[in-house]
Order: structure tokens, then sequence, then C-alpha cells
């Protein structure tokens, strides 16, 4: 009896210590690449942060130095507030775009599947350079935009709305905004699997089609809402390359991201350092308001019980 | 939310007129690219709001194809697929696996490193974008594509989460059988789960074939030598708009860019919008 027993644990224990070596196999690769490519980078530029270095020569420990240094930065300051306009205007407009265009898009009509191909196509080419050329040569002051309004207003318009510091910034928030293909699938998908009982019963109370959508459609897509949410938050703070290719964080600074920030820090003035304080900075920033919205998420999302 | 209705027109009306519209600004930039590609040169921008060329001049591709320093940009397409090649197959395979790991064996420690790597998907690039750089240039890998490949090859947390999703779906009966059979983990991965995945693994090697495609920022840093750029930075060094004569040429060219991504998008279009849907990926 207890040799079976004692068989038995040993076997246990053997089909255990076999699933743990089997687990850790199979997670290798990203096992080596977490400590290779993540965690030690991360060490290394926590480490950084509190050093002077340019490549190079040897990094010079300055303690806080980087992190003072911040709070005189007119720059920094700069590119922080200029990133929270970015990030506050971009993704409540791209979701409500979704969102909107989502709802339109599962009425019953024709043609749907071919709307929702060219709404989604935009996504697709994303963050290419190709867009952000293109971007570029729409809104300059030669650009189409202007030859439309021309055109319409039957006087030659050439307000550079890449080159003046009022609208530059508004030109990228307009190319972001032009990316709610992928969100809007979401919301798609979304509103498919709210069951049709729910709008039946709707129906039945007598609700109209903006009750519908306030105590129906809108409460069962609270958990796609905040999906999408914290994407767009860290999405927006972390864009880059647009601002790169199509202002260079110009004119006069006024689209200069903290992202590029960064970057130009980095890899144009080599202060590798303080590039990698701000780096921190960031990734507190993003951490913040990612709990944030985590938090807020127990007031307004719903989830089935 | 759909309700039988009767075919009303005015009803019809009011969704294909704003829908046509809201198409129209939408596709309008890529259009106008396309149609900019085919203009004479010096038509671009006096006739910039015409999307009918006065003539059309197929021409701009040739001089586009050769206007991007000492090498054409042959040279830049293949690197770009070069590297966009090594970092699908190497990310759909590492993730595959990863995520069968996650999915079916029970191991010590799962939930902790399941956190982790989803936790690394919230985790901005530039905050490894400093330390990397540093640490393959002391590995002498300027210059190369190791950078922009390798850490593909050890799973991309998306693509693990995507594959992960699918693999959840499959029954665990599967496996059981597999068992009996006296399959171990790795015959029940490659005999059982791989073959039955393939949809999930399509899905990610779309978007893995995408990203590398209009990747900037790595291939910025890591390259400097024409030789070695893909598509993407070719245009930006060769295309400086500050400096630009040649704009059909470019839009020729950029346009170029984005035929694989498009023709992709063709082929795999129902894979594409399903693995959005599923997972809520973003494009």
């Amino acid at each position: 009896m207890t040799a079976i027993a004692m068989k038995s644990t040993k076997a246990y224990r053997r089909k255990r210590m076999r699933n743990n070596l089997a687990g850790y196999t199979f997670l290798a690769p990203w096992l080596f690449g977490f400590v290779a490519f993540t965690s030690v980078p991360m060490l290394y530029s926590l480490y950084l942060a509190f050093t002077k270095y340019d490549v190079l020569s040897a990094p010079q420990w300055v303690g806080t130095a980087n992190f003072v240094n911040m709070f005189q930065d007119g720059l920094f300051w700069k590119s922080v507030g200029i990133t929270f306009k970015y990030v506050f205007i971009l993704v409540p407009l791209r979701l409500a775009a979704a969102l909107g265009v989502a709802l339109i898009l599962t009425t019953k009509h024709k043609g749907i599947g071919i709307y929702r191909t060219v709404y989604y196509i935009p996504s697709l080419l994303g963050g290419s350079v190709a867009i952000a050329i293109i971007w570029l040569r729409l809104w300059g002051s030669d650009g189409a935009v202007n030859g439309l309004i021309s055109l319409i207003s039957g006087s030659p318009y050439t307000y550079s709305w890449i080159g003046n510091p009022g609208t530059a910034l508004y030109s990228l928030i307009l190319l972001g905004c032009w990316h709610f293909g992928s969100s809007m699938l979401i919301f798609v998908s979304g509103i498919k699997q709210i069951p049709v009982s729910y709008y039946e019963a709707a129906l039945l109370d007598g609700a109209g089609p903006w009750q519908r959508f306030r105590y129906v459609t809108f409460p069962s897509l609270t958990p796609v809402i905040f999906f999408n949410l914290v994407m767009g938050i860290i999405n927006a703070f972390k864009a880059f390359s647009e601002a790169l290719i199509i202002t260079d964080g110009g004119p006069m600074d006024s689209t200069m991201l903290f992202a590029l920030y960064i970057y130009k820090q980095s890899f144009t003035y080599f202060k590798m350092g303080y590039a990698c304080a701000l780096s921190w900075i960031l990734l507190i920033i993003i951490g913040i308001f990612s709990a944030l919205v985590f938090r807020s998420s127990n007031y307004w999302v719903y989830y089935e019980a | 939310m759909q309700f039988a209705r009767r075919y009303r027109p005015v009803r019809a009306l009011a969704f294909h007129v704003p829908a046509v519209l809201l198409s129209i600004i939408m596709i309008y930039p890529l259009v106008w690219m396309f149609v900019s590609s085919l203009k004479p040169n010096e038509e671009v921008f006096t006739t910039v709001t015409s999307l009918i060329p006065s003539r059309v001049v197929w021409e701009n591709y040739v001089t586009g194809w050769q206007s991007a320093g000492r090498y054409t940009y042959a040279t830049y397409f293949a690197n770009s697929f070069t590297i966009s090649f090594w970092c699908t197959v190497g990310g759909v395979i590492s993730s595959s696996l990863v995520a069968f790991g996650f999915a079916r064996i029970p191991f010590a420690g799962k939930k902790l490193w399941f956190a982790i790597l989803m936790g690394t998907m919230l985790l901005p690039a530039q905050v490894l974008l400093i330390p990397q750089y540093i640490m393959f240039k002391a590995f002498g890998w300027i210059n190369t594509y190791l950078p922009i490949i390798l850490p593909q090859c050890c799973g991309v947390p998306f693509f693990v989460f995507l594959n992960l999703q699918f693999m959840r779906g499959v029954p665990k009966e599967l496996d059981e059988a597999a068992e009996m059979d006296g399959c171990g983990w790795f015959q029940k991965y490659l005999r059982i789960m791989l073959p039955l995945s393939v949809p999930s693994l399509i899905t990610s090697g779309i978007f893995g074939f995408y990203w590398s495609w209009q990747e900037f920022l790595q291939p910025l840093i890591y390259l400097s030598k024409p030789r070695l750029f893909p598509v993407s930075i070719a245009l930006k060094m060769f295309a400086d708009p500050n400096t630009q004569t040649n704009w059909s040429g470019l839009f020729a060219m950029t346009t170029l860019s984005i035929v694989p991504v498009v023709i992709v998008f063709m082929v795999f279009q129902r894979y594409l919008v399903e693995g959005v849907a599923t997972t809520g990926l973003k494009g």
C-alpha cells in the first residue's frame, strides 16, 4: 500500500519535473530575450540615468543631477505640455470617431464590408514613411488642402499648416485621427457580440434609438472602450516617427513630442545619461496614466456578471 | 443590432452619402499620392487638386527608382524584404513556441512570467532604445541587421498573446488523446497544436510583416551605410522634402513602398480582420 503511494508520488514528482522542464524550454526564447534585451538594458538605463555619458568616454556618476536639470530645462516642460495636448486631444477624438463610425457600420445596409475596408486601410499604413511624406505635402503651403480651399474660396490660399507653430501639432493630431480604423474594427466586433435580446427587451420597454445606445450599446461596449482607451493613451505617449519625419519637432519646437525629445537628446546631442533619465520619466508618466485609467474602470466599465 | 426592415431609399441615401464622403476623405491622400506619381513633375504642385494628370508619365517610376544615391531602390527593396522576412519568421516561430508553453504546460512560476510578459507590452520602446543601442554597439552590431532581427526572434509579446488566445480555443481532449499515444509536449505541439493554430500564425505573420516593413526607428539608429538601408530609411534620407526636386519620382517610390502592404492585406484580409477583432490588436 505505502509502496504504491510512494511510487505514485514519485511518478507525480517526475511528471511535475518534466512539466517544469518542458514549460521553461518552450519559454526559453522569450526568457532569453527578456533577460538580454529587456531586463539588463532597463537596469543599465536606470544606472545611466544617474550619469553623464556621451558614448565616447566612460559614464560619469552625477547623482540626481539629470533629474534636477530637467526642472530648469524649458524645452523639457514644453515637450511635456505638447505631449499632453497631443494625447488628450488625439485619444478622445480618435476614440469617438472609431465608435461613431463603428455604430453606423453595424446598421443594416449594402456595401458595409467595402466601407469597413476603406476606413481600415489608413490604419494599416500607419506610421509609414510614405504616409508621413504625403501628409507633409498635403498640408504644406502649396499642398492639396490649400488647393481645395483656394478652389472653394476662389482666391489663392497659402497658409502653411505644418510650417506654423499654431497649427503644426494639429496636423499631426489629424494624422493620428486618420488612423481610427483599427479601433473601429474592434468596436464593430464588440457591437456584434451584444445579444439581440437586449435590444428586443429595450424595444419592448419603448426605448428610442438614443436610449438604446445609452442603456444597451454603451454599457455593453465599456470593456472595449476601456481597452481602446488604454492602448490609445500608451501609443499616443510613444508617438515619435510622424513628428520626426513630418516636422522634426518644429516649427519653433511646437511639435516636440516627448518621445522625439528623448531621441534628440540621445541620438542628436548624445546626452545619453540625460536621455535615459527622460525615458524613465516617460515610463513613469505612462505608468501613472495607465494606473489612473485602470482605477477609474471600476466606476464606468461594466463586466457581465 | 440588426432588425429586419423594408427597403427605404431615403434611409439608404442617408447612410450611403456620408459613408461615401468619409471614404473619399480616408482614401484621398492615397489616391493623391498615386495620381501625383503619374503626373509630369512640374505639374505636381501647379495642379495640386487635379486628380487627372494631363498625361500619364510612367517614367516617373524609372527616374524615381534611380533617384536615391549610389544604389537604386532595388537594393532598398531587397533589404526591406530581407529584414521583414527574418523578423516575421523569427517572430512567428518563437512566439508560437512561447504561447504553447503558456497555453498548455503546467509549470512553476507560470502566472508570474505571464504577468511579466503582458507588462512588457506596455513598455515604451524609448526606455530600451538607448541601453540597447549602447549594448549592440559594444557587440559590434552597428550596420548589421542583428539588432533589428534578433530581438524579434525572442518572441513578440503581442504575437504570444494572439497565439495564446487561439490555442486556448483548441480542445484539450486532443492533447489527452495524443498523450495516450505516448506523445511528449514537443510532439503535442508539433503534431497537434502547430497545424491547428495556422490561422493565428498567419495573423501574427501579417502583422509581423507590416511592422517590420514599416519599421523606421531601429534601422535609423543602427544602419548608417546606404547599402544596408531598407525602403523606409531610403525614402526618408533621399527624399528629404527640403531638397527634393523630382517630386513625382518620389511619389512613385512612396507608392511602390506601400504596394507590398496592400497586396498582403488583399490576400489575407480575412485573417487580419478576425485577428484584430479577437485580440483587439492595433494595426
